[in-house]
């Protein structure tokens, strides 16, 4: 009995490791391979279509909580009174359109050995390929008095939805001459130039609803995205109005006091008419549970199939990977969510992934006619993701106001393009 | 008699299926993210599917040089070499 199970072991071993040496094709089994993404976002509704698009032979499932998406790009003008979240919001029906099973669920745990995630439900999906595309989880306790209870009276806003609306509502109620703070984290985080569009939006409705009041941004860095390009728009738009406080000047929040709406630096306490904490992150739940995270709480990868550097077979995009040069913005997610699909239906069906090139674009809003950009063009290079020398940029510091006003319009016009492509 | 055609057209559909899905070159697939793939998206980006190959090489050579003023398509051009440019040119000459 016990020498039967042994021996039954050793075949299995055996058979493993005949099929981890062979690269043999899924189909070669019989069944259509199977492809399971976790996460609906901009990274993970791309890449299900993207797959299915590459190779309708296999069969992909989206897993997703939600049966309405909220996006972020965009949700720094619902905060400003310029646009509403409805505007923010897509469902999964042309998803589920392409043939893609769209599971509304919570991924609670994968199995890395028997290849199969586990669903809140209690049911298991299992996979050949896993994408994990969580977004973002906030670092809950990493700042000192800055929890689940203190962001029901301070929101946070970096997940788009009610905290969205809470503070477009909390400014909405705010007394003229009121102050508001917004504390930026260190990096990195989803959004590299959000917090300073965010800063933006909310003087301009100060500026035109509240115009004694007064903005400050205590942040833990001292450089920023398109730091000179906010800073020259700033000074010209709403000089007196906004402040910036970087970390050599007494900018980093060590704690909060959400009761009385109070933010504490080494410095000094800013006591808040309102405050926003853009707070410490980290990848998505699942991405520790399914064993892809490392210490610093991000995933790191291979940079040609976006592929655990931790785990076999389990791909990571998006704002929860870490994508060597490339920001954590929705532009990226969707490129790499493209990337990430060749490379996983090469991989399904016998093929070779060949070398990606990648693009991100990102636009940020300074007030509703004047938009500023940075883009770059990213290559595989010494084992991650790099910018191709001489690309990439921001938008001219010396630009004409026509050139900013066009820029408005094509943020709102990729936008359009980016949700249609990913939800329409 | 039958199954013969049958078959034709089942080789014939497998030839087309291929050709619509080719994969397309490095970096192709980003462009979406700002020129709209579906007809119905309303934007200053123009749709790249069906353009000219020659006309693509040309205003990636234009922005890349500077030549052709661009808001963000200078700054991207520039990450593509001559060989990448030709070959998403001619992948988007053959999309609808």
């Amino acid at each position: 009995m016990k020498a039967g199970r042994r021996e039954f072991l050793k075949l299995g071993v055996a058979a493993a490791a005949s099929a981890a040496l062979l690269p043999v094709p899924t189909f070669a089994q019989g069944a259509a391979p199977r492809a399971v993404v976790v996460g609906g976002g901009f990274a993970g509704a791309s890449c299900a279509r993207a797959i299915r698009q590459a190779d309708p032979r296999i069969a992909v499932t989206l897993v997703e909580a939600n049966s309405t998406f909220t996006a972020c790009p965009f949700s720094n003008a619902v905060i400003g009174g310029l646009r509403e979240l409805s505007a923010q919001q897509f469902t999964y029906e042309r998803v589920a359109a392409d043939g893609i099973a769209v599971a509304r669920a919570i991924a609670t745990a994968v199995d890395a050995q028997a290849r199969s995630v586990s669903l809140a439900d209690g049911t298991s999906l299992p996979y050949d390929r896993l994408v994990l595309a969580p977004g973002i989880d906030i670092r809950w306790g990493a700042l000192p008095g800055y929890d689940e209870t203190a962001a029901t009276l301070i929101p946070h806003a970096w997940r788009a939805g009610e905290q969205t609306l809470l503070l477009r509502r909390q400014l909405e109620a705010m007394a003229d001459g009121g102050l508001v703070v917004i504390s930026a984290p260190a990096n990195p985080f989803r959004c590299p130039p959000g917090p300073y569009e965010r800063a933006s939006l909310i003087a301009h409705y100060l500026k035109t609803k509240k115009p004694r009041s007064k903005l400050i941004v205590l942040d833990a860095k001292d450089t920023f995205s398109k730091q000179r390009l906010f800073q020259a728009a700033w000074a010209e738009l709403y000089p007196g109005l906004l402040e910036w406080v970087p970390l050599s000047k007494g900018g980093n929040v060590i704690s909060v006091d959400a009761a009385t709406v109070t933010l504490v630096t080494d410095f000094g306490r800013h006591k808040a008419a309102v405050a926003n904490v853009i707070p410490p992150q980290k990848a998505g739940r699942i991405a520790e549970a399914a064993g892809v995270a490392d210490r610093s709480g991000w995933c790191p990868i291979d940079p040609v199939t976006f592929e655990s550097k931790l785990q076999a077979r389990i791909h990571v995009i998006g704002d929860a990977a870490i994508a060597g040069a490339m920001p954590k913005s929705a532009f990226a997610a969707n490129s790499q969510a493209k990337t990430c699909a060749a490379a996983v239906a090469q991989l399904l069906t016998g093929g070779a992934p060949s070398a990606p090139k990648l693009i991100n674009t990102c636009y940020s809003l300074v007030a509703p006619d004047y938009g500023i950009s940075v883009a770059g063009v990213y290559a595989p290079a010494g084992g991650q993701l790099a910018e191709v020398p001489g690309s990439g940029g921001v938008s001219p510091t010396d630009a004409p106001r026509a050139t900013r006003a066009a820029e408005a319009v094509l943020a709102e016009a990729w936008f359009r393009t980016i949700a249609a492509e990913v939800f329409g | 008699m039958g199954r013969a055609l049958a078959a034709a057209i089942g080789v014939a559909s497998i030839a087309a299926a291929v050709a619509a899905s080719a994969e397309p070159p490095a970096g192709a697939a980003a462009c979406s993210g700002c020129h709209p793939a579906s007809t119905r998206v309303t934007s200053p980006v123009p749709r790249l599917a069906g353009l000219d190959r020659a006309a693509i090489v040309r205003a990636m050579h234009d922005f890349r040089s500077g030549q052709r003023a661009g808001t963000v398509m200078d700054r991207i051009a520039k990450g593509f070499t001559d060989a990448e440019i030709q070959a998403i040119a001619a992948w988007y000459a053959t999309q609808r």
